[in-house]
């Protein structure tokens, strides 16, 4: 298939890699599209959960908000948000968490709440939600998010969840146990942590995209793997599945006003 | 004890100026026509606590009601910005907002310990990030068996919880049932309430062995607002309406366009304006 979108071949990239028995924590938005790609192709039994408190749930369309009617409808049970943070990912239940953000930087950072300084922002933010723990209770850290220089840059405004810190052992001398971010899937490139230094490299590069690009769009000088893949482009079966939820949402959403 | 009255008088006893007070609802069951009365009645200088503050703090915000908000995500969920809160943050408009962030775990574990009577919640979180720099509130206490840095935060004790619910009996107990959020810790940590339900009925429906029930001797004012969550929803009663929500993006962008909207859809209405949307819905569904 060539006729997909850069950002349809995100969302496939990022359910790609998703598996089947995972246990995983749904941000709003492109990690809900990408993790309910997954569920809808290759891995029909993952196990996704909501912040709202909706445990394995199974939404026909995607929900706007993260407690969506939608969400509690089709799960095999809800509990309370106090609940949730606590037993479920305190507690260390949860395998993958997926986020986005508005800022990334090369250790993998995320920054959801404000551009420029705090007491006089530019731009506020909404905030970091639920990010700031789920980034150090979930086993491991998938990101999506839409490359660009104002998105990728060198230094962040603001540190709303910690990724990889300061690169190398800087991570677990916080005394975090888990993973951190293992993946980073944009609309151009994959990326992993460097093995030594934690910095975030590309390991795969999306059919036609160039090095160039990857480079142009971001703050920061780009580390490449030394054996860099081409990613598959989304199969049939893939980009069928992937329009045919948004067509469902995009209708739902319209229905009920 | 609860008490069945009007939406005014339990707003009008419950909520005063300079109190804090925590509208709470995660995307369901937001007290939409309430936050209106509050509006209505011109309270002034409130600190609103909420861990997703949305529409209807942005309103309270815009119209100059708030001058604190304790929050950990303030925006339109999958829509965008809250126009309003961000004019009162980035300008100051139409007055200057302290805030006080955090981040879900530490409000949803803040509201858990207000309901449990404890002066703070400890959980493991705010590791390495920046929050705690512009949060003085946000402490670390070392575990004494482990020796284990948690987080620590203030436990949240509100003057006034304001939540909504599907239903309540005449007795005033109450019923929540879906998305549940914190609306029960909520409540429990608040020294006063006003819970808004779909309806009063005679009995409480069959109901699981271990259905989500505020007792009445728990709640303060119980007031029967028919779509009343309205744009959110009420699950089994009407659903949320997303398109308005996209909407409101629009509505809120700009001062003049916002006001005029509150003039024409708040101000000048009443809580009986919200009938007609768990109505549509009823209808549609007979």
């Amino acid at each position: 298939m060539t006729d997909y979108k850069p950002n349809e071949m995100m969302t496939v990239a990022a359910a790609r890699a998703l598996k089947n028995d995972d246990v995983c924590f749904v941000g709003i938005g492109q990690p809900s599209a990408a993790c309910n790609l997954a569920r809808l192709t290759h891995a029909p039994d993952i196990t996704l959960i909501y912040e709202s408190g909706t445990l394995a749930t199974r939404p026909n369309i995607l929900p706007l908000s993260i407690g969506d009617g939608e969400l509690c409808e089709t799960a095999l049970t809800t509990v309370s948000v106090p609940e949730m943070f606590r037993y479920w990912l305190q507690g260390g239940r949860i395998k993958v968490g997926f986020l986005g953000g508005a800022q990334i930087d090369r250790y993998a950072n995320l920054n959801t709440t404000v551009v420029g300084p705090y007491d006089k922002p530019k731009v506020r933010l909404p905030g970091g939600g639920g990010a700031p723990e789920i980034a150090t209770s979930c086993g491991e850290i998938f990101i999506i998010m839409t490359q660009g220089k104002r998105g990728f840059v060198d230094k962040l405004d603001f540190v709303t969840s910690i990724g990889h810190v300061s690169g190398g052992d800087s991570r677990a001398r916080l005394g975090v146990k888990t993973k951190g971010p293992t993946k980073l899937i944009t609309d151009l490139a994959l990326f992993e942590p460097d093995p030594e230094t934690k910095e975030m490299t590309v390991v795969s590069i999306h059919p036609g995209v160039t090095r160039e690009q990857i480079q142009d769009n971001s703050g920061w000088t780009i580390k490449f793997a030394s054996k860099v893949a081409e990613t598959p482009p989304p199969t049939k079966h893939e980009l069928e599945v992937l329009r045919d939820l948004h067509a469902r949402t995009h209708r739902a959403h319209a229905e009920a006003a | 004890m609860a008490r069945i009255s009007s939406l005014a008088e339990a707003i009008r006893s419950a909520v005063r100026d300079g109190d804090t007070v925590a509208l709470e609802g995660f995307t369901h069951l937001i007290p939409h026509a309430a936050g209106h009365e509050i509006l209505r009645q011109g309270r002034k200088g409130l600190t609103l606590i909420r861990m997703t503050p949305d529409l209807v703090y942005d309103q309270l915000i815009g119209m100059g009601c708030v001058s604190k908000l304790v929050f950990s995500w303030g925006g339109n969920p999958g829509v965008g910005s809250l126009h309003r809160l961000r004019d009162a943050i980035e300008n100051g408009w139409p007055q200057k907002l302290e805030l006080e962030e955090h981040s879900h775990a530490a409000m949803a574990n803040a509201f858990e310990a207000g309901a449990a009577g404890l002066p703070c919640a400890i959980f493991r979180g705010y590791i390495g990030g920046d929050l705690p720099k512009v949060n003085s509130n946000i402490k670390r206490v070392t575990c004494p068996f482990t020796g284990e840095e948690l987080a620590a935060v203030p436990a949240h004790r509100p003057d006034v919880a304001v939540i909504h619910a599907q239903r309540a009996d005449k007795a005033g107990n109450v019923m929540i049932e879906g998305v549940l959020g914190v609306q029960k810790e909520a409540v429990l940590a608040s020294k006063r309430s006003v819970v808004t339900v779909e309806e009063i009925v005679d009995q409480l429906p069959e109901r699981s062995l271990n259905a989500v029930v505020l007792p009445h001797w728990t709640v303060g004012h119980v007031v029967e607002v028919p779509g009343g969550a309205y744009p959110s929803y009420a699950q089994g009663y009407y659903p949320r309406n997303n398109n308005f929500y996209k909407e409101w993006d629009a509505i809120s962008r700009e001062r003049e366009s916002f006001l005029a909207w509150m003039k024409e859809n708040v101000l000048a209405k009443g809580p009986e304006a919200f009938a007609r949307y768990a109505r549509k819905h009823r209808m549609a569904a007979e």
